[in-house]
């Protein structure tokens, strides 16, 4: 098997399309965000063309983990920043290769037809300028649309201060768009990355915010605004190579979320690269703390939690390791326990560690025609042992949660027994 | 004799709901009724079924849209006793209209985890069929075969997801549990089980190119793999029989990378600071637009 950076083919001029899939889609997967929802629902049956958008389905998953659900490209990998954690910044060694804008989209129709993806994910390093850069990934979209109506996701990178007319032309022909912040805060962007300016980012967030509210709105006539990315924007921050704190990083979040309206922010545990920067870490941080921060994260946006509690009892501000966010919240605030299954509010029902968004409606609809026992749970394939000491129910008193010391014992796992050889 | 009915394996919705409002109009409790399938192994005690009659002027059955739904979905459930759980359910349900609610109901529960196992080999078919390009069609239109297993009868269900999707090219669904074919105006579904075809396609090496290259070998999870893409997928799909060498070669991809020691930037990169710092010291010539974030 041959893998992208080895050292094959550094002449550009030979490469063949496949050799240059395997690089460019190397040079792409450091970002990890490969949703294709959030779009609303479209499909071809009048168009009579390709594609449709639901609800974004993984088509495969690699051995890290991952899903596939769309064609995560570059444009190029070559690129005339030098940002210290990145493959292509301009001072690394990889090979170098770039798409035309019609192999994009060439291979963007092959695979779609073949049903291996949802879509293109298409990004780019920075060639000449943000223009020119920016105006080729339009250029993919604008053709995939218009000339191939093609219906399926599309996702483009865009470009800090590429020109406003552009931005609104890749928001006219994209689901979503994004724009990586990579630093949890601005001291880590000015060391890592010092071409970039974390001003510049905010302000192309704030700029694609407005077009995509304005999208959403009539205009003064009555009309509709133009489409501008229906599926929100989206950011990265890369996790574990400067100094920042799960708390920095979550804060961070908390801003993005609500002041930029972002639909998600994917963490990335700092990943080993070839041909790596000296100023990087030679660790990895360990993939439970970028776990963690995605529990954190879910936690803020499906179950009603604001950051701030959840990384409030942790004196270091990093996240507990041995705990899932939730439960250690649950633990530190144990005097809100136990509560009543049959009468608690539903937003209480969700901080409870072991019950899932659909278990708690469920719970909710059947306590409206009976009493429910603890028992009852095991119908809903929770974890009764898990949940036991924070409820009452029919039958069930647990005893006050606040006296038990050992509690924290009772959940985190327990070191495997060394046996005697 | 016994009351009851022997019934195809495709018997949908539809086509059960006459015969279970006949048992109900019967006044026939669930007891009584035989839900048979026709490809269950029949042994010679196997009585046999007759159809019970209506009573005349019989209440015909009420159910709420959410007990519907949830019955609607489980007759395509490969469970031979879909029918059986069905009919009691319908029973229970005129004399407790909120069942379906509840969640915690043994019958229930039962349901809906059948209901989750349909609504999940729906969704992993919609994620796993891969088309394989065959010749062109007559009226010239490209042409594609797919060749997958579900576990339940879901093709019906699945027909308007592909039609929709894949509008501007022909092809076919073949599966062991019947076939889907589109032509660009008409999905015929046919129940007649299919044999599995000998399909290639040339541009699944550029996906298994892809696929190699988009995984990152620093990072191993393939309990999380496993959980979304079990292994009964595998044997359909190109790509994953790259995975043992993929995992294989992981460990010395990723040492090699440790060991690499920090080589000298290229030309090309030195160059552009040496433009960059004449930029700086004649502010004019800086280009306004030069920064920005690709990856
Ligand atoms: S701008 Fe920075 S992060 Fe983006 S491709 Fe270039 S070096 Fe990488």
């Amino acid at each position: 098997m041959q893998y992208p950076t080895q050292e094959h083919n550094m002449n550009t001029m030979k490469q063949s399309l496949s050799d240059r899939l395997a690089l460019l889609s190397d040079a792409a997967k450091y970002d990890a965000s490969c949703s294709s929802s959030g779009a609303g629902k479209r499909d071809s049956a009048a168009t009579k063309g390709l594609g449709s958008v639901s609800n974004g389905i993984c088509h495969a998953f690699t051995p890290d983990g991952r899903c596939i659900s769309l064609l995560k490209i570059l444009l190029t990998n070559f690129c005339i920043y030098d940002c210290a954690y990145c493959i292509n910044r301009s001072s690394s060694n990889v090979p170098r290769a770039r798409f035309t804008p019609d192999e994009v989209i060439w291979l963007t129709l092959e695979f779609y037809r073949r049903n291996y993806i949802e879509g293109l994910f298409l990004s780019s390093g920075i060639i000449r300028t943000s223009d020119d850069t920016m105006s080729q990934m339009v250029r993919v979209a604008r053709e995939l649309r218009q000339t191939h109506k093609f219906r399926g996701y599309i996702h483009l990178k865009t470009i800090p201060n590429a020109s406003p007319a552009l931005l609104a032309e890749a928001g006219l022909y994209a689901d979503r768009l994004s724009i990586n912040v990579e630093m949890p805060t601005e001291r880590g962007l000015a060391d890592y990355a010092p071409q970039k300016h974390a001003g510049e980012i905010r302000h192309s967030m704030g700029e694609m915010r407005t077009h995509i509210d304005a999208a959403k709105d009539r205009t003064l006539t009555g009309r509709k605004a133009p489409r501008f990315a229906p599926g929100g924007q989206s950011t990265q921050m890369i996790v574990g190579a400067d100094q920042a704190t799960d708390r920095d990083i979550l804060s961070s979040s908390s801003s993005l979320y609500t002041g930029y309206k972002l639909r998600r922010v994917y963490y990335s545990a700092f990943s080993p690269i070839p041909d790596a920067s000296a100023i990087l870490p030679v660790k990895a941080p360990p993939l439970l703390r970028e776990h963690r921060l995605y529990q954190a994260d879910w936690l803020f946006r499906f179950y009603g939690f604001q950051f701030s509690e959840i990384t409030a009892s942790r004196p270091d501000g990093m996240l507990d390791l041995e705990l899932d966010p939730k439960l250690a919240w649950a633990l530190a605030n144990r005097a809100m326990f136990p509560i009543d299954l049959n009468r608690a509010p539903k937003e209480m029902l969700l901080r409870v560690p072991g019950l899932g968004v659909r278990s708690v409606q469920a719970i909710v609809a059947a306590r409206r025609h009976r009493q429910l026992r603890l028992e009852d749970l095991a119908k809903l394939k929770v974890s009764i042992r898990k949940i036991k000491p924070f409820l009452y129910a029919t039958g069930w008193s647990p005893g006050r949660l606040a006296e038990q010391q050992n509690l924290r014992q009772l959940f985190v796992p327990q070191p495997q027994q060394l046996a005697l050889f | 004799m016994a009351y009851g009915f022997i019934l195809d394996d495709h018997t949908s919705f539809s086509a059960w709901r006459p015969l279970a409002r006949q048992c109900f109009l019967a006044d026939r409790a669930p007891e009584e009724i035989e839900w048979r399938c026709a490809s269950a192994e029949t042994t010679l005690f196997d009585t046999p079924l007759v159809a019970p009659t209506p009573k005349n002027g019989a209440e015909p059955p009420v159910l709420r849209s959410k007990c519907l739904a949830l019955l609607r979905s489980i007759l395509r459930h490969a469970d031979q006793t879909r029918f059986a759980l069905a009919y009691r359910i319908l029973w229970r349900a005129q004399t407790e209209p909120a069942l379906a609610s509840i969640a915690t109901d043994p019958d229930i529960a039962r349901a809906l985890n059948m209901h989750k196992q349909v609504r999940q080999d729906t969704h992993k078919m919609t994620a796993y069929v891969r088309f394989r390009e065959h010749g062109v069609a007559q009226n010239g239109r490209r042409s594609f075969y797919a060749w997958f297993e579900p576990d339940h009868y879901v093709l019906p269900s699945v027909a308007p997801f592909f039609s929709k999707r894949f509008v501007d090219m022909d092809w076919v669904i073949l599966t062991p549990k019947g076939s889907l074919a589109w032509n660009g105006e008409t999905c015929a579904f046919s129940p007649t089980p299919c044999a599995k075809p000998k399909l290639s396609d040339d541009i699944d090496q550029l996906w298994q190119t892809y696929y190699v290259s988009t995984f990152n070998p620093a990072r191993i999870k393939t309990k999380a793999m496993l959980s979304e893409m079990p292994r009964k997928y595998w044997k359909n799909l190109p790509e994953t029989q790259l995975i043992p060498q993929m995992l294989a070669d992981a460990p010395a991809r990723v040492a090699a990378m440790a060991a690499q020691q920090p080589r000298p930037a290229p030309a090309f990169h030195h160059r552009l600071q040496q433009r960059h710092a004449s930029a700086e010291e004649a502010p004019a010539l800086v280009q306004k637009t030069q920064l920005g974030s690709g990856t």
